[in-house]
């Protein structure tokens, strides 16, 4: 039965206020709580069901990063993968073209049925990496899925997509890649009995040279500024008033 | 507040004399002139809204029916209120979030109610000792966002605290969700500027951790409930904020599990743990048919009782692996049915959500009676049972709380408030707890609800030295009248 590998991103916590360097060359990350993109999150749900109804016969969750990735795996596991790799490409950023390389290799090696991302990371939002790892590998892409569903005989995947208008639905041969938008699923969450079992399981460690890929920066981030901040707000303490500066601060009516 | 039903009819415990005191007087045009003077005309106000709002408590289960509010914007417009309402013999109520359990936040008759929520100004703080000194009115989230901006965290944590302020937690002593961690306000409060009922100051607002220069008089002041003047400034230690924080929610068969997992939890997490929560089943189920956007993290199967624990360190690593190792343990010893590990801040704040759901499920389920005791650990939960064979189907019993603190939140949940179902409760249940040597107000204080209920935590001896105090303070007693202690005392 088929294998799916699931890559998943360790990025600033969704709930963790963003604050960029001084120096304007990227976001905060020293002392920041960290865990898996929410999206990531998704993805390896999706797995783990799809192997619970029988259509897979294992989940590999995939980690590219450094060393800390290995706490994200940890969760991978505990949630339910079965095993883990970890490339350690150190503590210098991975852009989306070299993710694509490194996942191919895997992928190369692992041979699974289905590979699926979230559809971005929180982090630096490039929403490339699943488009181009499909291109690498000349597989069919459903992206931004809300609904997948296999056919085990047929060996294709049914994938409903959030597009603008509404919803397409598209039918792909396996081997694909799939990413996953918001409301595909609602992830679970790490029980006791999961974390005990995933204390047994192997999270192995390969480099990038390993793979024969070259880690290149193949874009340059010239500046990160944060958003302008929002002015803060009046309270007014009657309608007439409230009328009153609409009228001539805000210039609305 | 969609789904909350409307204002049921006002509530009285029984025995409480709720006639006026006639030696108030009754508020005429030349007083609201006197506040439309010393005040901006925007802080009278006389709006029928607004007074709405501000007569009736947070669980609508007392309504007052004062016809003015004041917003002093500073200490020397409560100075200047307080002074003339005790020359006129005006009662006040002052007032913070109004989100008070106990109905000590709303007036009972006309009384005049001052709300300081106009003091909202941060004066200072001191980054080397984690020092804050601010005006009372100031909300318990803001002042958090605040501290925790600059490294800190406030050393107290409700459910309320998006709406309650620093000076309503100080003066009901608030206790909250990291008491067990913090310990009370009455070891983080530094310093209180506090004004009189005659308007005097008392300018007690010292940062010094040591001071034995006589009798410690702002202690007085926590737990007042607004019985002896109007707390103006606060000074409070705020610890540094932990970089790292886990939570987990764990399913336990029975209450004695509970009790031996908080005792293997100190053991084990000792320092670490923030929070040490818990939930019998009928609580959280409250919390799941009333809250919206809520999930049960162990849908599989329902158990007794659900336990939160919370445990804070500056070394993420170390708090995972510590907390992971305990749990697994517990779990091998039958401790823990089942639990989950919150794995980012999202799952974290659900798991939160749903302890800090309650009060507000059970607002929306109806009617509701609340019981704030601290209890033996050994018999804590003893009090629900019997109360849920004492009601029958007539109502819904759910039991939770801090448990790390032997205090439990017993809450009967009915359609509608009925006499016959109150004189079911008590006195039976304020019987119950002083047999057993506990409190009747563990953190949320006496209010109106208790007022005459003191004499079963405390002794007449003490109750006397209290009213004397109160005399002392307040001659005339118009601070926040009919509340804390039993009315009687005072007519004479
Ligand atoms: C959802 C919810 C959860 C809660 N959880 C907890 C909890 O975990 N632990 C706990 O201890 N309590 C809890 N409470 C109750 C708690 O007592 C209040 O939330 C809070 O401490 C009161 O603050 P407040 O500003 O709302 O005061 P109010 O409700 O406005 O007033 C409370 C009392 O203090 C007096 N007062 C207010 N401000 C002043 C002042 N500046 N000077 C003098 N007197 C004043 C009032 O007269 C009144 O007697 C909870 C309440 C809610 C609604």
């Amino acid at each position: 039965m088929m294998k799916i590998l699931v890559a998943v991103k360790r990025v600033v916590d969704y709930a963790v206020k963003i604050r960029v360097k001084a120096d304007k060359s990227a976001v905060e990350t020293s002392n920041v709580k960290m865990s898996m993109n929410p999206f990531c999150e998704i993805a390896l749900e999706e797995a783990l069901r799809i192997r619970e109804a029988g259509a897979a016969s294992e989940v590999v969750a995939v980690s590219i990063g450094p060393a800390q990735c290995t706490e994200t795996l940890r969760t991978a596991l505990a949630m339910g993968a079965d095993r883990a790799v970890h490339v350690d490409a150190g503590a210098a950023p991975v852009y989306p073209l070299s993710v694509a390389k490194i996942l191919r290799a895997i992928v190369e090696e692992e041979k699974p049925g289905l590979l699926i991302l979230g559809k971005q990371a929180i982090d630096d939002d490039c929403n490339q990496t699943g488009q181009m790892v499909a291109g690498l590998l000349r597989w069919p892409q459903g992206t931004f899925a809300s609904k997948v569903v296999l056919d085990k005989e047929k060996q294709v995947a049914t994938v409903e997509r959030e597009v603008d208008g509404g919803l397409e639905t598209i039918s792909i041969d396996l081997p694909a890649v799939i990413t996953t938008d918001l409301r595909l699923n609602q992830p679970r969450y790490a029980t006791l009995p999961n974390i005990m079992k995933a204390k047994s399981k192997t999270i192995k460690k390969i480099s990038p040279a390993d793979l024969k890929v070259e880690l290149r920066s193949d874009i340059e981030v010239v500046q990160v500024t944060e958003p302008p901040q929002r002015k803060a707000g009046a309270i007014v303490s009657s309608v007439d008033e409230l009328i009153h500066r609409l009228k001539d601060e805000a210039r609305v009516l | 507040m969609a789904g909350i039903p409307l204002f049921q009819h006002r509530l009285f415990s029984s025995g409480i004399d709720t006639k006026r005191n006639t030696s108030f007087s009754t508020l005429n045009s030349d007083d609201i002139l006197y506040f439309k003077d010393i005040l901006d005309h925007k802080n009278v106000v006389q709006d029928e809204d607004r007074l709405v709002a501000a007569n009736v408590d947070w669980m609508r289960k007392y309504k007052g029916s004062s016809q003015l509010l004041l917003l002093p914007k500073n200490s020397e417009d409560v100075a200047k209120i307080l002074k003339y309402c005790n020359s006129r013999c005006l009662a006040v109520v002052p007032q913070g979030g109004n989100t008070g359990l106990v109905g000590g936040s709303v007036p009972v008759y006309d009384e005049v109610i001052i709300n300081l929520s106009a003091m909202d100004k941060i004066v200072s703080l001191d980054k080397v000792n984690g020092i804050l000194i601010c005006e009372a009115g100031c909300i318990l989230e803001n002042l958090n966002s605040y501290v925790e901006n600059e490294g800190f965290v406030m050393p107290l944590d409700l459910g309320a605290k998006g709406s309650c302020q620093i000076g309503g937690n100080v003066a009901t002593n608030a206790g909250g969700l990291h008491f067990i961690r913090y310990g009370s306000l009455h070891a983080n409060i530094l310093g209180l500027e506090v004004i009189l009922a005659d308007g005097t100051t008392l300018d007690m607002l010292t940062t010094l951790r040591k001071d034995n220069t006589g009798y410690d008089l702002k202690h007085l002041f926590i737990g007042s409930e607004g019985t002896l003047g109007i707390i103006t400034k606060v000074a409070l230690l705020t610890p540094c904020k932990p970089s790292s924080r886990s939570i987990a929610f764990l399913a336990c068969n029975d209450y004695i599990c509970c009790q031996k997992l908080l005792a293997e939890a100190k053991q084990s997490l000792g320092e670490a743990i923030s929070a040490f929560e818990f939930m019998d089943y009928h609580s959280v189920e409250m919390v799941l048919a009333y809250t919206e956007g809520v999930r049960n993290p162990l849908p599989a199967s329902p158990y007794n009782f659900y336990v939160l624990i919370e445990t804070t360190t500056s070394d993420e690593l170390y708090d995972r692996t510590k907390l992971e190792a305990f749990l697994l343990h517990a779990m091998e010893m039958g401790l823990v049915s089942d639990g989950v590990i919150a794995q980012d801040l999202n799952q974290a704040s659900s798991f939160w959500r749903i302890r800090e759901g309650i009060p507000e499920g059970l607002l929306k389920a109806g009617a509701v009676y609340k019981y704030d005791l601290s209890l033996p650990i050994q018999v804590l939960y003893a009090i629900v049972e019997e109360m849920r064979a004492r009601l029958g189907n007539t109502a819904k019993v759910v039991g939770y709380g801090h448990l790390g603190d032997g205090n439990l939140h017993l809450n009967i949940s009915t359609t509608h408030y009925d006499d016959k179902i109150l004189s079911e409760i008590e006195p039976f249940v304020y019987e119950w707890t002083a047999k057993v040597r506990g409190s009747i107000s563990a953190e949320h204080g006496l209010g109106l609800m208790k007022a005459d209920k003191i004499h079963y935590s405390k002794s007449a001896e003490t109750v006397q030295v209290m009213t004397s105090i109160k005399k002392l303070f307040d001659p005339k007693g118009i601070m926040n009248p009919y509340k804390l202690l039993p009315h009687r005392l005072f007519q004479d």
